[in-house]
């Protein structure tokens, strides 16, 4: 265990105009567990950085100090580890046991002290296959558990984690949860966690550093006393603050079938079983169905055939007005029809700016020019992306991404919806956005559907529930 | 995608010889093979080869299935060889209208061809059966290749199979958004160029990613590394090694006593 401490610090990423951080003071005392919390943007991941030594000169500009017992951060990096969000660009090795053992032979530790320290590391995280296990086979939330045990190896004092649950399933977020609360009662190590679920960690943390704009601490203290003072303040800046009451938005009587899932059913090559196996929906104007269920039950199959988007090997997807079966419809009749709003948003921008983006779907189908450029004009007021309209949309935040993509898949009139994960990852601002953004779509008449994993998103909107197992149907309720 | 069915157990006995030992032997029948002009030399250390498979623990129908285009590419340099000679040698075998083949040139194409054999079937014994961590654990510890590459390498190579998924999922993205190739090959030509344009942004991203995390684990410090895995030579290897040497001199001394042997 090591003390921390920031003096007078500042940080300019190479290519940047603005600083990341300004003026850091910050000190955190040997074995103290820290939970570091402030709107995106704030700096946080660029603190983390900087402590793990990963801000090196030729990086961008810095400015006053970052001390690991006194010593220049970028000198005691093996002192310290960080768990970072995307599991799968943090394994190195094909081989489980191999990943762990990486840090440890950059350490320079002798052979016969690695691998006992390698299947410890895999003990204290219960990863659940030996050390010969194929990285590639595991899960989102195994590969977690398998880089905190590559972390753990190392015997760090200091370890960083940042938001280390953001990409994962509930289940996932929930073993890397188990595996830090056991790992972390075994050692005194420093802890320093950036995570925005404050609810899922509070009970691992002992101080709360809430962080303005530009990095300066804005509160400071005992979680609970920072929680009840700053709470609400926290909450708009997008922090889940436990307790803060949820939006609720419920819809009203749905109108007419706008899209029709026959008997849907996939197999994808080379697997042992279909990943939907003859699902049968509707879904009318104006509701919202929440399409739910464990990972592997079929529900982004489920998005991606309704949607259009893969071919079934039986049944069909309709709506009405159309013969043809979606997945034989032309791309730029469907986007008419069925619009679909995927995970990464960014792998769905096609032009260089906003508007461009919001102008694309109509232009495919072959609007009149200046139908296209009212229905530009209200997306961008109706979103609040008037400002951005001539920014490229790969520099947007998280969560103007998240809206462009959801204006964009609405380009050219369809009306059904399909988002997939919409509130995936996102703070706690940008989730309230997406329900009334949702809401309001759903209340102007447009059916839609929504692959979920987030209760609350469910029941802020009152959706009804059609619940997947094993690429069936397990049961359909309101939520 | 990038993936083919292994052709041994990760237990057979060719699979645990060291990497480097199995490097050292092809490369001495390869160069044997291409040195030697005539035909009985590689045809003999294709008989070799073909002997020594039984015990290498390799099954055979999954290594023929992968060797088959570079057989079918051997028997198309036999038959271009052999049709355009600069001179029809020996007796006339077949006369084609303008086309005559003579049992010189067919002769000279099939030493040719089966050298391409060779070289193509020991590169394949070696490379399909070899583990790629071992092999590039064999290079830093066996022959001082930096880690830079090997390790960087085989972290590179980790992230490879996630392209395919991109690609389509950034596929599907785009058919959603209205935007398919369809039958316009203008068009197609187009999609494909912006899709792999997309598929390489999100690739550099995600190496400068797992660049990162690799350095916060201690990879760009200065410390020699250590070895968790050891790669040495032990003397079944330094065997597959003689047993290379020795295979390729018989070949060489029965084609000069046969007579056939050639620069």
């Amino acid at each position: 265990m090591i003390p921390v401490e920031f003096r007078g610090y500042a940080w300019r990423h190479a290519g940047r105009r603005a600083q990341a951080v300004t003026g850091v003071d910050l000190r955190v005392e040997p074995g103290e567990r820290v939970l570091l919390l402030g709107p995106s943007g704030s700096g946080k991941s660029t603190l983390l950085a900087a402590l793990a030594g990963l801000l090196t000169e030729d990086a961008g500009d810095q400015d006053g100090e970052v001390l690991l017992d006194g010593k220049s951060a970028a000198d005691q990096r093996g002192r310290v580890g960080i768990l970072f969000q995307d599991p799968e660009t943090q394994l190195v090795m094909a081989r489980a046991g191999d990943d762990v053992a990486f840090g440890l032979e950059n350490q320079a530790v002798p052979r016969g002290e690695i691998w006992p320290r390698v299947h410890d590391a895999l003990r204290a995280v219960g990863f659940p296959y030996g050390p010969d296990r194929d990285t590639h086979a595991l899960s989102g939330g195994e590969q977690q558990r398998l880089a905190l045990a590559g972390v753990l190896a190392r015997r760090p004092e200091l370890i960083l984690l940042d938001e280390p649950t953001a990409n994962l399933d509930p289940e996932g977020a929930q073993g890397v949860r188990d595996a830090l609360r056991a790992a972390l009662a075994e050692t005194d190590a420093t802890l320093i966690v950036v995570e925005h679920r404050v609810a899922d960690i509070l009970d691992l943390v002992d101080r709360v550093i809430a962080l303005g704009p530009g990095g300066t601490p804005i509160a400071d203290g005992p979680a609970a006393r920072v929680l009840a003072d700053h709470g609400d303040a926290l909450a708009a800046q997008g922090v889940w603050v436990p307790g803060a009451p949820l939006p609720h938005r419920p819809g009203g009587t749905p109108g007419d079938t706008a899209l029709r899932g026959d008997g849907l059913a996939l197999t994808y090559p080379g697997a042992a079983r279909p990943a939907l196996d003859g699902v049968t929906f509707e879904l009318r104007q104006g509701e919202l169905l929440a399409v739910t269920g464990p990972n592997g039950s079929g529900k982004s199959t489920l998005a991606l055939l309704a949607g259009g988007l893969a071919k079934p090997d039986a049944g069909t997807a309709t709506v009405p007005g159309e013969r043809r079966p979606l997945h034989r419809l032309p791309a730029r009749r469907l986007a008419t029809r069925v619009g679909s709003v995927f995970q990464d948003p960014e792998h769905q921008f096609v032009t260089a700016t906003v508007r461009d983006e919001l102008a694309f779907g109509s232009k495919q189908a072959g609007w009149p020019k200046d139908r296209i450029d009212a229905r530009v004009a209200e997306l961008l007021d109706r979103l609040r992306l008037a400002p951005l309209a001539e920014a490229n949309p790969h520099t947007l935040s998280g969560g103007e991404a998240r809206r462009l993509s959801v204006a964009g898949a609405l380009a050219a009139a369809p009306g059904v919806l399909l988002l997939d994960e919409p509130t995936f990852g996102q703070d706690r601002r940008t989730w309230g956005e997406l329900v009334d953004l949702t809401a309001d779509i759903r209340d102007e008449g447009t059916a839609l559907l929504a692959v979920t994993h987030d209760r609350d998103f469910a029941a802020a909107l009152g959706a009804r529930e059609l619940a997947l197992e094993n690429g069936r149907t397990a049961g359909e309720v309101p939520c | 995608m990038l993936t083919f069915a292994p052709v041994c157990g990760p237990d057979a006995p060719i699979a645990r010889a060291n990497p480097v030992a199995k490097l050292a032997a092809v490369a001495l029948v390869t160069v044997v093979a291409l040195v030697a002009g005539d035909w009985l030399t590689p045809l003999l250390l294709l008989a070799a080869m073909l002997i020594v498979l039984p015990f290498t623990g390799i099954r055979a129908r999954p290594l023929a299935r992968r060797l088959r285009w570079l057989w079918l590419a051997a028997g198309t340099v036999v038959i271009v060889n052999a049709l355009f000679a600069a001179e029809q040698t020996g007796r006339i075998l077949l006369t084609l209208g303008p086309v005559a083949i003579g049992s010189g040139a067919l002769l000279d194409g099939v030493a040719i061809g089966l050298r391409v054999c060779v070289a193509a079937t020991a590169g394949v014994l070696v490379f399909a059966t070899t583990d790629p961590t071992d092999l590039a654990d064999a290079l830093t510890q066996q022959l001082k290749a930096p880690p830079r590459f090997t390790i960087g390498s085989l972290a590179a190579l980790r992230l490879l199979p996630l392209l395919g998924a991109e690609w389509n999922q950034i596929t599907t993205a785009r058919r959603a958004r209205g935007l398919e190739g369809g039958w316009n090959p203008v068009r197609r030509t187009r999609l494909f160029a912006s899709t792999m344009f997309a598929l390489l942004v999100g690739a550099i991203r995600r190496a400068g990613r797992l660049a990162a995390a690799m350095d916060a684990r201690g990879f760009d410090t200065e410390i020699p590394r250590t070895h968790a895995r050891e790669q040495r030579m032990r003397p079944g290897d330094w065997a597959v090694i003689a047993l290379a040497a020795g295979a390729a001199a018989a070949a060489v001394a029965v084609s000069v006593a046969a007579g056939t042997f050639t620069v």
